[in-house]
């Protein structure tokens, strides 16, 4: 149910305090609000409804072409045995990639942007009404490949997942600092190439620390499965929690 | 685009505003971006294209910028980073994620002009056409 755009109850709450005085006759009103306040009321919702249901909700930025629907598609391979699995696809155009996460057997919804270079946390919120989302299960959001705009945009995820391939460059992070800054982990992806081109691993990570001291970083090949494993069981701990965090909200 | 989404969604918030308040329009806008908000003064160019049509076409956009400041939990003060993104002390070189401001995307105030006021204002602006009036389109 969406509860603030018009096709749902409860259609307005502002907390916002206001004080006024007047100039020249115009009424001047303080409001002290987030621009994308509502944004946010849109992803609060969206947060509740997965607490709830014990759903843990990764959302996967990168820039286009890192892998990610490929990645994407050999995580929902293996985990689909440990736990029920679905997935928001965000692309400005086409059904392509929900097609190849369809043709694995896990639900998937295509959100296309049309000229929007973002997913919001309102597409979001109605994707997760036609996914009708198991208790207990896993939720991949893969945002519209771009690593400037979806770093604004909390779409009420538990984390934000940041995916960098080798080919791209170690200086990556410090050119779109952005979304490296809010995100949680970084997936170093297509590291069976590290072989053909000069990518310093060491250097990038110190860049992306350099941003985010705490940021988790992991690396893998979707390609050759190398450290699929770890980023599995990174998944798997974090779904436990979130699945664990429902009964002790029940 | 990006821009075009925040300022979207600025005049939609705005326009909320007036309308409860009753308001015939909007006169000005008062917003507060922090150095890191990741949106530039593009806003500038957008906010035009999204205001039009709607009770803020005519207000005039003020964009109050707030720097970045950390808080160094080794040297217990705040500071300035050397540069954007840099997350270290420039003092003592230690890790410094915790950012006190800098990430601000505020809407701070707005400027309404009352119903009583429309003849008024109809009357100084008589001689633009609203319609045609927008620029940087």
């Amino acid at each position: 149910m969406c509860g603030l755009c018009g096709c749902g109850p409860d259609s307005d709450h502002i907390h916002s305090k206001h004080d006024h005085h007047t100039s020249g006759g115009h009424d001047v009103v303080r409001i002290e609000r987030d621009i994308l306040a509502k944004n946010d009321r849109y992803a609060e919702d969206n947060r509740e409804l997965f607490q709830k249901r014990g759903v843990l909700t990764v959302n996967l930025v990168s820039s286009p072409g890192s892998g990610k629907t490929t990645l994407l598609v050999r995580t929902a391979t293996e985990m689909k045995r440990l736990f029920p699995l679905a997935v928001i696809e965000g692309d400005q155009q086409t059904s392509i990639d929900a097609e190849r996460i369809r043709a694995i057997g896990v639900p998937t919804i295509q959100l296309n942007t049309g000229r929007g270079c973002h997913l919001d946390a309102h597409m979001v919120g109605h994707a997760i009404e036609e996914l009708e989302l198991k208790e207990d299960s896993v939720l991949f959001i893969e945002n519209v490949g771009n690593l400037v705009c979806p770093a604004n945009f909390d779409l009420g995820e538990a984390e934000k997942i940041a995916i960098l391939s080798v080919t791209e460059g170690d200086d990556k992070p410090l050119k779109y600092p952005d979304i490296f800054a809010a995100a949680g982990t970084l997936v170093l992806s297509k590291i069976d190439l590290l072989a053909h081109i000069d990518f310093d691993v060491e250097r990038c990570i110190e860049n992306a620390r350099a941003l985010n001291p705490r940021i988790e970083v992991l690396q893998l090949s979707a390609r050759t499965g190398e450290g699929i494993d770890r980023w599995i069981d990174k998944l798997a701990a974090d779904a436990r929690q979130s699945a664990q965090l429902r009964l002790c909200h029940a | 685009m990006h821009e075009l989404t925040i300022a979207t969604a600025l005049v939609e918030q705005v326009c909320d505003h007036a309308k409860r308040r009753n308001a015939s329009s909007v006169a000005s806008i008062r917003i507060r971006l922090g150095a890191l908000s990741a949106i530039s003064k593009a806003l500038y160019f957008c906010f035009p294209a999204a205001a039009r049509g709607t009770s803020c076409e005519n207000a005039t956009l003020h964009i109050e910028e707030v720097p970045l400041t950390v808080m160094c939990t080794h040297c217990e003060s705040v500071k300035t980073p050397a540069a954007l993104f840099n997350f270290r002390c420039p003092d003592c070189g230690r890790p410094t994620p915790k950012v006190l401001t800098g990430r601000e995307m505020q809407l701070v105030s707005i400027e309404l002009v009352p119903p009583d006021a429309l003849v008024a204002v109809n009357g100084l602006s008589s001689d633009v056409d609203t319609t045609s009036s927008i620029q940087g389109l």
